[in-house]
């Protein structure tokens, strides 16, 4: 790829000397929206002030400058080149949504103050509630990692069973069924009667929105193995406990990861409600302090870094999708 | 797989050794003698009964190559199938080496219609399933290589089954059965879904492992002159419920030849048998 495009640039520059060679057009178009979005926060006034303007206005100003000078460079930058440049429609949006948006808001006051937000107001939460949002992030990640981690294992172990023993299919199919559809928030009462602190309760929310998927999900793919493969171990001499190891375990892999994408959505969802159950810190916890006095820029800014941990973990969790559905590549 | 690595097989494959008791040197590899006893065999099907296999009786002597030829639908990979043990006759009984079959062992091996090759595994550990299973892979890891190495399939030990054409899968199948060593080859058309090409050089390198393994081969085909080729004795199904129609010895010495008078010959008996006189 960086041999063809270098090639390619050489070539240019010995057709025609005096053109400019490589230039990456959509990073001046970036540069200019990001630039409008810059000038539109500084040269008009706040309908409300909501302070931040300042900042925001240099952030983007500087981002426009700096797309000016990887207008020409990107091309040089290698694959680093290559993912900015696949990602420069995007970023253009995003220049003219930050301007649209500035306007809307704080400009013209169209979505007023406090139910909207304008982008330089959500940037004036982080500065200066920074410290507070950081410790939040802490505790709901540590919320969060323990309740799904402890609810992905429980759920998988379970939907391995399930699908392998009839027996265990038997009684616990049904059970599944009842408790599968119940919004985990349900449970809120009896979690209080069984766990001494709201910590424990609260990752028992957690595992519980996550485990019951990836156990439903799991035991349909153990379940729905093609029988053949069954037939194949056993004609080469494997037990069972090999037929489950590796014949159905890897055959349900492609069925426990949408499980687990699902578990991701389900444990972000119920974080919130978890961390109504008296705890002191995380992101939950501010969106509902801050939704009580009415902050609702604060809100937006958590709910903001709520989305971006969420798609982070995705983003891993597809890389580790990749990696272990390999044989798969036909498929996906 | 030279002798020596038989002989270590037989020492670290017990149920191989048992069985082998009767002869004085306990020769693996050596073929299994097969009875199969008045066997009948119906599914259920959408609530009715479906007769496929109706009092097929007929044995096979160690070491013998014997072809199954008839109708499409007429029970032939139902019957390997039996004799494989992952099913249970529904009348009459199979009997291989003076044992009752009834379940699956690795010394009666069965190679699929279709490759079935398991997908999330390369095709190393795809041939290398029956060793890792019986917990030989250990000691054993360089037959995985000869047997990839027998169907030519050495360069592709570390591609997946969604990255090999139809024949290569089918030889990996194959080599998956190979590497046991099995005493019973059961072949389900083994050669169904190749070009005539590989066809044609399969056939030659199957009569080869059978002529210097000394397994017994059970072969189910839908090609008469391929039948002809391989087996010395080809036995033709009735429509379903299969019925045993007629049966045909045929002694020609190998390497044997399509163009070959004798063969043309019985070609033409079989197919009339079949109902496409020609
Ligand atoms: N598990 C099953 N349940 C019900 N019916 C079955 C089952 N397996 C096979 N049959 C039926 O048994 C009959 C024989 O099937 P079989 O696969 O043995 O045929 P075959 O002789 O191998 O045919 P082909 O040459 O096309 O492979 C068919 O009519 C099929 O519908
Ligand atoms: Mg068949």
């Amino acid at each position: 790829m960086t041999d063809a495009t270098e090639t390619l640039d050489g070539a240019a520059a010995v057709d025609a000397p005096g053109l400019l060679p490589g230039l990456w057009r959509d990073g001046l178009l970036i540069a200019l929206a990001w630039g409008v979005a810059a000038v539109v926060t500084v040269s008009l006034p706040d309908v409300v002030p909501w302070g931040g303007g300042d900042l925001f206005a240099a952030i983007t100003g500087v981002g426009a400058l700096t797309f000016v000078v990887l207008a020409f460079a990107a091309h040089r930058l290698g694959r680093a080149g290559e993912i900015l440049i696949h990602y420069g429609p995007w970023l253009i949006a995003i220049g003219v949504w930050l301007a649209l948006w500035e306007l809307i808001t704080a400009k013209t006051g169209w979505l007023p103050k406090p139910f909207f937000s304008p982008p330089h107001g959500l940037l004036n939460v982080y500065v200066n509630d920074g410290q507070r949002l950081l410790i939040c992030i802490g505790y709901t990640l540590r919320l969060w990692a323990l309740g799904f981690l402890s609810g992905i294992v429980v759920g998988y172990a379970v939907g391995v069973a399930l699908g392998w023993s009839k027996r265990f299919a038997y009684w616990g199919m049904p059970l599944l069924k009842l408790i599968g559809p119940v919004p985990a928030t349900a449970w809120i009462p009896c979690t209080f009667y069984f766990f001494p602190t709201t910590f424990g309760a609260s990752i028992f929310i957690v595992a519980l929105a996550s485990g019951i998927p990836v156990a439903i999900l799991t035991a349909s793919g153990v379940g729905s193995v093609n029988r053949a493969y069954y037939d194949v171990g056993r004609i080469l001499g494997a037990d069972s406990r090999y037929l489950i190891r590796r014949v159905a375990i890897p055959a349900a892999m492609p069925h426990v990861f949408v499980g687990l994408f699902m578990a991701l959505y389900y444990s972000f969802a119920v974080l919130v409600v978890a961390e109504m159950l008296g705890a002191k810190y995380g992101l939950g916890w501010y969106i509902q302090f801050q939704t009580a006095y009415s902050g609702y820029a604060n809100v937006y800014a958590a709910l903001l870094i709520m989305a971006v941990l969420c798609a982070g973990i995705i983003r891993l969790l597809f890389v580790a999708r990749d990696r272990l559905l390999k044989w798969q590549q036909g498929f996906i | 797989m030279s002798d020596a690595v038989f002989a270590e097989q037989a020492v670290a494959d017990q149920a191989v050794a048992d069985r082998a008791v009767a002869a004085p040197a306990p020769h693996a590899g050596a073929g299994m003698a097969v009875e199969i006893r008045k066997v009948s065999h119906h599914f259920r099907l959408s609530g009715k009964s479906l007769p496929v296999l109706e009092g097929i009786d007929f044995s096979v002597a160690p070491g013998e190559f014997v072809a199954l030829l008839g109708p499409s639908g007429c029970g032939k990979s139902t019957l390997l199938r039996l004799i494989a043990g992952l099913e249970p006759p529904s009348a009459g009984a199979i009997v291989a080496d003076s044992e009752p079959v009834n379940r699956p062992d690795p010394s009666r091996n069965l190679v699929f219609q279709d490759p079935t090759l398991f997908p999330w595994a390369t095709v190393w550990r795809n041939v290398a399933t029956g060793l890792e299973a019986r917990g030989l892979l250990k000691q054993h890891r360089a037959r995985v290589d000869d047997a990839l190495a027998l169907v030519e399939l050495g360069g592709f030990a570390d591609a997946y089954p969604h990255q090999l054409s139809g024949g290569m899968a089918q030889r990996a199948s194959l080599a998956r059965a190979l590497v046991n060593d099995p005493s019973l080859l059961l072949l389900d058309e083994p050669l169904g879904k190749l070009d005539s090409l590989t066809r044609m050089t399969l056939q030659v390198e199957l009569v080869r492992l059978w002529q210097r393994n000394g397994f017994t081969a059970l072969l189910v085909t839908h090609d008469v002159e391929e039948a002809l080729l391989l087996a010395s004795r080809v036995i033709v199904f009735s429509e379903r419920p299969a019925r045993i129609k007629a049966e045909f010895r045929f002694d020609e010495p190998y390497p044997r030849h399509r163009d070959d008078p004798g063969l043309i010959d019985l070609r033409r008996r079989i197919l009339g048998t079949l109902g496409l006189a020609t």
